[in-house]
């Protein structure tokens, strides 16, 4: 146990948690924003993949990593607008086309990835970026070089959560995505333009979704690999429903995921790996399935979500 | 010249035929683009390809024995989308079956008692998955949708586990199970190809499981529950029993497609034995507008694009990833495509 506790209060431990939920942070706001909105993005891990191909390969080949996120956020909004095409204006199911978006999407970023560089034994890798040392902030023994000492992505995810919960419920725009997603009938009636508020969703989303894979191959490996987002976008998915579809909630999941997982990895190195890694990998979506059994009685998922609108059906 | 989109009631029988092969059609000049972008011709690629899935009997059997899995994928999922049991957790059913089957093969006993024993185990692993997000719908209102998404996860990683510890080939410095005894493994039907016996078994399995869906009373409550479950109800019909059964059967169908890999392909289980067919099968049931006999020729489909795409990646350098995008335009072209069964364009006023 007090191997356990070693490892817990480390400056490396700390930070190894931020930069594990960063990326399922900005996932998991993502789809948050997309669910309240009443459409569910099956989407995620294709987006997710494809934008961190785009996001690798923009910067490799024009050297600027700001460039590079640049090109993941708009992948990542494009393929949002697919999916909102697809399920807000022309109203198709939203699982199936989903699934369809994420294979579309690893497909492509497989194929453009094979295309430009080719069969190499090393994967190209770039220069990622360098921590920030926030001054003054750092300074503090332990959280300073932990918290503050940091990827600007991670401070921006930091920061990236309370916008969230602003946004979505302190700011008209929330308060209209949220009406679409609860009731787009009487949204509809009050003036809120549904298929425009659940675009917008689902295109912020996608933005969102689009960091998220920049994070991982431009910040977390500095490198593309076929595997690099494995499963991260289900991971999210889960969050969401675990966090109760509110920023503060799914954010604190994805941390405590990211702490489970940076445990698992330090008991690991520290030759102390007597359950199988997979089973913590496993633990999200066990417990989400099991939240959902408690949880569906109070019904807190948008009540809309799934339901495509469509103002001629009354 | 004016158009309106009106509703549709019914739709003509040949849209069954004519909108999956639009949508294929879409998909293949949509990614004839990508063609372009490598550098090759379009019309030689898809050449290459078609050859390479149809151009000899050993290249028909292989396509034959890739679209197989994908038969018992697509089958399990029309059925559960019949009625309106969203099962997007084929593969992990898939896994499932594969483990199970794999399990049991690896016990020696004679060769036909091992394949049925496999085939039963395989079969119930699949339906046991399948059964968890059924229970957690009818009993505590879960979404199918996501329980069965992140349940393939959750088997993935269990197989993962397994084969990492407690279940790895002693004999084998990579994580992988032990192989099945081989009086176990399926005989090959055709001298010097793959062609297994699992191969006719899901090209019977798919009349099969049309005769339970049109001919049955099974089938029809399935269809009644999937259309209106309120008029189910009223009909007498126990809608949550409806769909828990809906769901064993599809779970077993996609075990299935697990027993299949271990008994006539892979002979034990590894982490990518199934390159997800589980979600391709979602692709093949809507291609096949979830008829069961649709399903055939759909999986054969995609069969073709996944192992023509490896001669053509050979021949022309195009990469071989092509056949996944393929996959998924193909089901967002389809999903468009259906559109026109719900909504007809009609001109209306006069002419500009």
């Amino acid at each position: 146990m007090s191997v356990v506790l070693e490892q817990i209060f480390q400056v490396g431990f700390l930070a190894a948690i931020l930069r594990i939920a960063t990326p399922l942070a900005f996932a998991t706001l993502g789809e948050m924003f997309s669910e309240r909105a009443g459409v569910l993005n099956l989407g995620i891990e294709g987006i997710m993949l494809l934008s961190a191909m785009t996001g690798f390969t923009v910067a490799y080949l024009s050297g600027s990593l700001w460039l590079g996120i640049a090109a993941a956020i708009v992948t990542g909004a494009l393929m949002g607008a697919l999916h909102g095409v697809l399920t807000v204006a022309l109203g198709l199911s939203q699982h199936v086309c989903g699934i369809g978006v994420t294979l579309f999407g690893t497909g492509l970023a497989y194929f453009l990835y094979r295309l430009i560089f080719g069969q190499q034994s090393t994967p190209p890798n770039i220069v990622g970026f360098k921590p920030v040392a926030i001054p003054f902030l750092s300074d503090i023994p332990i959280l300073g070089p932990a918290v503050f000492n940091q990827f600007t992505l991670v401070y921006l995810a930091i920061i990236a959560i309370p916008v969230s919960a602003f946004v979505l419920y302190r700011t008209p725009w929330g308060l209209s995505v949220r009406m679409v997603g609860e009731n787009p009938r009487a949204a509809d009636s009050a003036g809120v333009g549904v298929i425009s508020k659940r675009m917008q969703a689902v295109i912020l989303g996608g933005a969102l979704m689009g960091l998220a894979g920049a994070f991982l191959t431009m910040a977390q490996f500095n490198a593309f690999t076929f595997g690099v987002v494995s499963g991260r976008g289900w991971v999210a998915i889960a969050l969401v429903v675990f966090g109760r579809w509110d920023p503060w909630r799914s954010a604190g999941a994805a941390l405590l995921f990211a702490f489970v997982d940076a445990l698992q990895l330090r008991l690991q190195a520290a030759g102390l790996g007597h359950i199988p890694y997979e089973a913590f990998l496993m633990l999200p979506f066990v417990l989400t399935i099991v939240a959902m059994a408690f949880m569906s009685r109070n019904a807190v998922a948008p009540t809309a979500l799934l339901k495509p609108f469509r103002r001629e059906e009354r | 010249m004016m158009f309106r989109l009106e509703a549709r009631t019914t739709t003509p029988a040949w849209f069954n035929v004519a909108l999956p092969v639009a949508a294929i059609v879409a998909a293949l000049v949509l990614c004839s683009g990508l063609i372009a972008l490598a550098g090759a011709g379009v019309f030689e690629a898809y050449g290459v390809m078609f050859s390479a899935a149809f151009g000899d009997s050993y290249a028909i059997t292989e396509t034959l024995v890739r679209a197989t899995p994908m038969i018992f994928t697509g089958l399990a999922v029309a059925v559960a989308f019949r009625a309106r049991f969203w099962n997007i957790g084929a593969e992990g059913q898939l896994l499932a079956g594969a483990m199970a089957a794999c399990f049991v093969g690896a016990f020696p006993m004679p060769g036909l008692l091992a394949m049925l024993l496999m085939t039963l185990a395989g079969a119930a692993a699949g339906a046991a998955v399948a059964f968890v997000p059924a229970v957690l719908r009818v009993r505590f209102k879960v979404d199918d949708v996501v329980s069965s998404l992140l349940l393939n996860s959750i088997i993935f990683y269990a197989l993962m586990a397994l084969i990492e510890t407690v279940w790895k080939d002693p004999f084998s410095g990579y994580p992988i199970s032990p192989p099945i005894e081989d009086a176990a493994n399926f005989p090959v039907l055709m001298e010097g190809t793959r062609l297994h016996l699992g191969v006719l078994v899901a090209l019977l399995a798919a009349p099969l499981v049309w005769l339970v869906m049109t001919r049955t009373v099974f089938g029809f409550r399935i269809k009644v529950t999937g259309e209106n479950p309120q008029a189910a109800r009223y009909g007498g019909i126990r809608v949550e029993r409806v769909l828990v059964a809906t769901a064993l059967f599809s779970g077993a169908l996609a075990g299935l497609a697990g027993v299949g890999e271990v008994g006539g392909v892979h002979f034990q289980v590894m982490s990518d034995i199934s390159p997800g067919y589980g979600y391709s099968g979602i692709v093949i049931a809507m291609l096949a507008r979830l008829n069961p006999l649709g399903v055939v020729p759909a999986a054969i489909f995609l069969a073709a694009v996944m192992t023509g795409a490896e001669a053509m990646s050979r021949a022309t350098g195009v990469p071989a990833f092509l056949s996944d995008v393929i996959q998924g335009t193909a089901l967002l072209a389809m999903l468009v495509a259906l559109l026109f069964t719900a909504y007809r364009l009609r001109r209306v006023g006069g002419r500009a």
